[in-house]
Parts: C-alpha cells; structure tokens; sequence
C-alpha cells in the first residue's frame, strides 16, 4: 500500500492559498481526515502537515476544530474518513506505547494528581521508555535533567506541583512531555490562563526546543504571539483549514475579518519584520 | 521511588507486630512471648498453642487478606476514576457481591463455597457496571457525584432486596446476619482457602498495573500521550478491583470504609505514585484491620462487636473529614 511506503510523498494541495508547499521535510502529515465526536464531524476533510524542526500552530476561532484536529493526531480521536501519517506509517494502525516513543501530547488544562512533586511529574515523561522488567534507568534521569534545565524548573524539584504558580506548572507539564525526548510534540493551548510574560516565557522553551530540532504543533489563541513564533501559521474556521503558509502569508487583514471576523490592523514588528495584529475598536458606541 | 520504600520495613515490622497482638488478644489472653513461641515453634500439648492456631490464627489471616485487598481495591478504584470518594462500598461493589452471595448461598442454597469468591466476585462487577452505566447516562457523565450517587441508589436497592429476602426467609437472615455486618467471627478457613489463588491473582495485577494507573491519575489525554492504552488498563484493574472485592467479602462479609480510609492515609504519606500506593494500601489495609478487629474484640469484652460496625464507627468521621478537605 502506499501509505507504508518510506519514500517521501509529495505534498498535498491545501484548501487554502498555500505557499512552501515542497520547501520543507515533515514527519507528521494529515490527510483528507475527517473527524469529531460521536456522529458530529468537527474537522472536515482537513490536509495538514508540520514542519520537521520547526514550530507549526494552529490557530482559529473557538470551535473551529483545531483542538480536535490535535487530539486526532494524537491518537485520542479515532479519524472517521482520512488519515494521520507519522513518518509515512498510518497513526492509528500503530501501537499506543509506539506512539508515544514518536509523539508526545501536553493536553489542555492537565490535571496534577495530588502530592505530586515536580520531579515525580517530569520522570512520568519516560513512561513509554520503560516496562514492567525495564525500570528506572540512568537515560531515564538524565532525560529528566535536561527537561528540567531545558524549562528552567530545576530548582523546583521536590516542591509539590500545587505550590507553584500557573506559569511554573505550565513549564512543568511541558519539561514533562520533553522526557518523553520524542521527535514531535503536539501542545494543546500550553499558554491559555497566562499572564503576558508568563506566555512568552513558555513561548521561549518552546522556541528553545524547536531549534534542538524537534517538531513542533501548538494550538493557540493570542495571534501576535502565534505570529511572533510560528515556522509555519495555520488558520482554521468551520473546521477546515482556511489559510497556511508563514506568518507574513495568513496574518492579513483581509484574513483576519474572514477567519475571525475580527476589524483588526496588520502591521509589522519594527525589530522583527513579523507581522503584528492592532484590533480596531468600534467608532460608534 | 526506591526511597519511598524506605518506610517499608517500618510498616511490615509494625504488621507482624499488630499480628502476634491481634493473636494474644481474646477471652482468654495470651503472652506475646507465648505467641512467637507457637508461631516459631509450634507444641500441641501445650494448650494455648491449640487455642492459637487453631483459633487465633485463622481470623488474623483473615483480617490481613481481607484488609489488604479491600484496600488495594479501593485505591485502584480511585487511581482509574480519580475520584477521592471511589471505594467498593461506596460506588456500591461491596452490596453488589453481598446480594450475590446472599441469594445464591442464602436464599438458593447453593452449597459449593468453592465459588463463594467468584459468585462474589461476579455479583461486584454487575453493580459496578450498573453504577458505571447510571452515571454515564447523567447529564454530565460519570463525575464523582454522578457516581457516588449511582452507586448509593444501587446499595439502597440491593439493600431492600436484602431485606425483603430476609424477611421472607427466616433461615438464610439467620444463617447470614452476621456475616452481613462484615465480621471475621464467622469466617471460615475452608472459604479463605478458595479464594486465597483469586486475591494473589488480584494483588499481582494490581501491582503490574501500578505505573499506568499513577499515569491515568494525570487524566485521560496525558495518560493517552504517554503511551497508555487506557481501555485495556481501565478493564483489567475492573478485574482486579472486583476480583480483590469479592474475595474479601466472600471470607468477612462486607467491611466498609477501609477501601476508602486507607488508600488516602498511605497518600498523605507516600505521595501520588502507585508504585507505592498499592503496595503499601496492601500492608496498611492488613494492620488496619487487625487493630479494628482488636478494638471489636476488647472494648466491650467479653461481647465482641461485629468489625464492621466498628470499622464504620472510626471510617464515619474520617469521611466527614474527608469531604470537608478535599471536595
């Protein structure tokens, strides 16, 4: 079958206006799926790809699918039509504990079981490297350590998940998912409930993990931070992608007011180049 | 993780010493040095030698296996539901294997206690199933109050069933009674032997299923990026949890609140990894029950108190207490 072919596939057309469409290697690609929950289709025959070593994210009104098209290449959500590729396998024919040695998911607002220390959170990330016979090894810790430094939380080590501020937590949960040391991470709005600066600062390890050559798919709402990261924007509306290329080619105005209905300005970062979104407000009040 | 069995020996050493307490206690009580000499070397002269093994012994062995596995279900239970309030007795297992027991050995005169555990066993995993089912079909899905209050509508009714069976069948009430309050004075050896394979077989899944269970407590979606098949998982610690249940209510009767005291004890002090949880649930449940049993034996000698009205009486409070924290 083709799909179990090693050879690279060439890319498939976009619904929308598409631009590097051969520019760039994947390791995760989306094709035709379709899927939602119980007898509702939520993603609509979506094609979608991340780029290998980069940060690709998803963004869009609420409802559009985006968090849905995530949680289906995560292997939450079954496809009801279409089909999820990871290095040209089928996703869903593979083994769950394989998934999770290629795939690692930082869902939306995860829950911390109680007398959780930080430590105890991130050594979670080695789970799928470990079995009933192979326990606790030394690659297990040092991928611990260095998902720690990685996020900054070092210090943090044997302080009870519950005693740290949301940011801290969030840097956690991600140092979490980077002991899983997979080659893609999927990440369901990492910075929804934060502060500005704390948003940035996750955006930074986030960025930090990108240029170590990881692939990256974050689901977001702050357009000027998406657009202040992103390798490669995605807009998604009615659950079908309407726009994908690199910040400068979706984040226009016209976009904007078509995707979000938003009155918005674009302009670009004066340090940067990379294009800046000024909300308009309403004259007549 | 190897550090959090530190504390290990502390308890196991804390288990046999509440056992050899456990066993000197009674109408007639018997020298702690006694007991290690009849343990350790055994004389079938000496009387109170006889009087322990052939008495003492066995209810100890069955306040241990009977505590450990309920509480080992009971923190499975609430690993997989992450629910602080999920416990054989209360999301209604216990009442479930109790009813199974009562109308087949009661009410039907089955007489084969080989499958006392089973049928126990069975009649647990058909309430869990209703209580599941019921919760699920609220609006909202199986939330802790969905499920807890599914799971006393079932106890309520399997409760009244009990009743009337008992009212219209003078014999089994008779024959049950005792064992229904949840009682090591009735248990019987013949029956421990049965389901001793069941409650190993349960236990050792229960500890293999350890690490995904503290993976699952981090919820579905992390569990699931993780690698865990979470399906598979929620169905065998069903196994396990009923298998452990209906063993334990098949040796004592139903023997409320240590499937949910416990586990949160071993938490406070442990942590949030099952790796540890269930194995020290398993040994804490065990010494929990010897002190309750020794508690039923002397506050009130020489009439001894059914265990479980006593287990109830001291896991009351602590639910109050638990409530109050921790919802």
């Amino acid at each position: 079958m083709a799909v179990f072919s090693t050879r690279p596939q060439p890319a498939l057309p976009f619904n929308g206006p598409v631009s590097h469409k051969n520019q760039f290697e994947t390791r995760l690609r989306v094709q035709n799926l379709s899927v939602g929950y119980d007898q509702e289709e939520i993603v609509k025959g979506v094609d979608f790809f991340a780029i290998k070593g980069g940060i690709t994210v998803l963004v869009g009104p609420n409802g559009c699918g985006k968090s849905t098209l995530l949680k289906a290449m995560a292997r939450i959500l079954t496809p009801m039509a279409g089909q999820v590729l990871i290095d040209n396998e089928l996703l869903h024919g593979l083994p769950t504990k394989e998934v999770a040695l290629r795939l690692a998911l930082l869902p939306q607002g995860p829950i911390a079981p109680e007398g959780l220390s930080v430590q105890e959170l991130v050594s979670q990330g080695r789970f799928p490297h470990q079995s009933l016979f192979r326990q606790w090894s030394p690659e297990d810790s040092r991928a611990v350590s260095e998902a720690m430094k990685a996020t900054n939380i070092v210090e943090f080590a044997n302080r009870p998940l519950a005693s740290l501020s949301g940011g801290q937590r969030q840097r956690c949960w991600i140092a979490m998912v980077l002991a899983q040391e997979t080659p893609i991470i999927l990440l369901d709005e990492p910075t929804t409930f934060l502060d500005l600066k704390v948003q940035v600062d996750v955006m930074n390890v986030l960025r930090k993990v990108a240029k170590s050559g990881r692939t990256l798919v974050v689901v977001m709402h702050e357009l000027n931070i998406a657009a202040a990261i992103a390798d490669h924007l995605v807009m998604m509306r009615d659950g079908r992608i309407v726009a994908s290329g690199t910040p400068h080619e979706t984040m226009t105005r016209d976009r904007l007011k078509q995707v979000f209905g938003l009155d918005a300005q674009v302009i670009p970062d004066p340090q940067t180049g990379r294009p800046i979104c000024v909300p308009r407000l309403s004259e007549s009040l | 993780m190897t550090r959090g069995f530190a504390i290990m020996p502390l308890v196991l050493a804390a288990l046999a010493l509440g056992f050899c307490w456990h066993i000197a206690v009674g109408a007639k009580s018997v020298p702690l040095v006694t007991v290690f000499e009849a343990l350790t070397n055994y004389d079938q002269s000496i009387f109170d030698h006889a009087v322990i093994y052939n008495l003492r012994l066995p209810r100890a062995i069955f306040a241990v296996v009977a505590g450990a596995s309920l509480s080992v279900a009971g923190a499975l239970m609430q690993g997989i539901t992450r629910n602080p309030l999920a416990d054989p007795g209360i999301l209604g297992l216990m009442i479930g294997a109790s009813f199974a027991v009562v109308m087949t050995f009661g009410y039907f005169s089955f007489s084969q206690v080989a499958f006392m555990p089973l049928v126990a066993a069975g009649g647990a995993l058909v309430a869990a199933v209703l209580v599941w089912g019921i919760a699920l079909a609220a609006p909202g899905g199986a939330t802790p109050l969905t499920l807890v209050l599914s799971g006393a509508a079932i106890s309520t009714f399997l409760g009244a069933i009990i009743t009337m069976v008992h009212l219209l069948d003078e014999d089994s009430y008779i024959e049950m009674r005792v064992w229904l309050t949840g009682s090591l004075t009735g248990a019987r050896m013949d029956i421990l032997y049965w389901a001793l394979p069941w409650v190993v077989g349960g236990m050792a899944l229960a500890l293999t299923l350890a690490r995904q269970v503290t993976a699952l407590a981090m919820g579905e979606d992390t569990a699931n990026g993780l690698g865990v098949d979470v399906v598979r998982l929620k169905s065998l610690a069903m196994i396990s949890v009923v298998v452990l249940t209906g063993s334990a209510v098949s040796i004592v009767g139903p023997l409320g609140f240590i499937g949910l005291v416990i586990p949160h004890v071993v938490r406070l002090f442990v942590g949030a990894d099952y790796r540890l949880i269930v194995p020290y649930s398993a040994a804490v449940g065990a010494l929990y029950l010897l002190l309750i049993d020794i508690v039923a034996r002397i506050v009130l000698a020489p009439i001894e108190i059914s265990t479980g009205i006593v287990t109830a009486m001291l896991g009351g409070p602590f639910f109050v207490w638990l409530v109050r924290a921790r919802l």
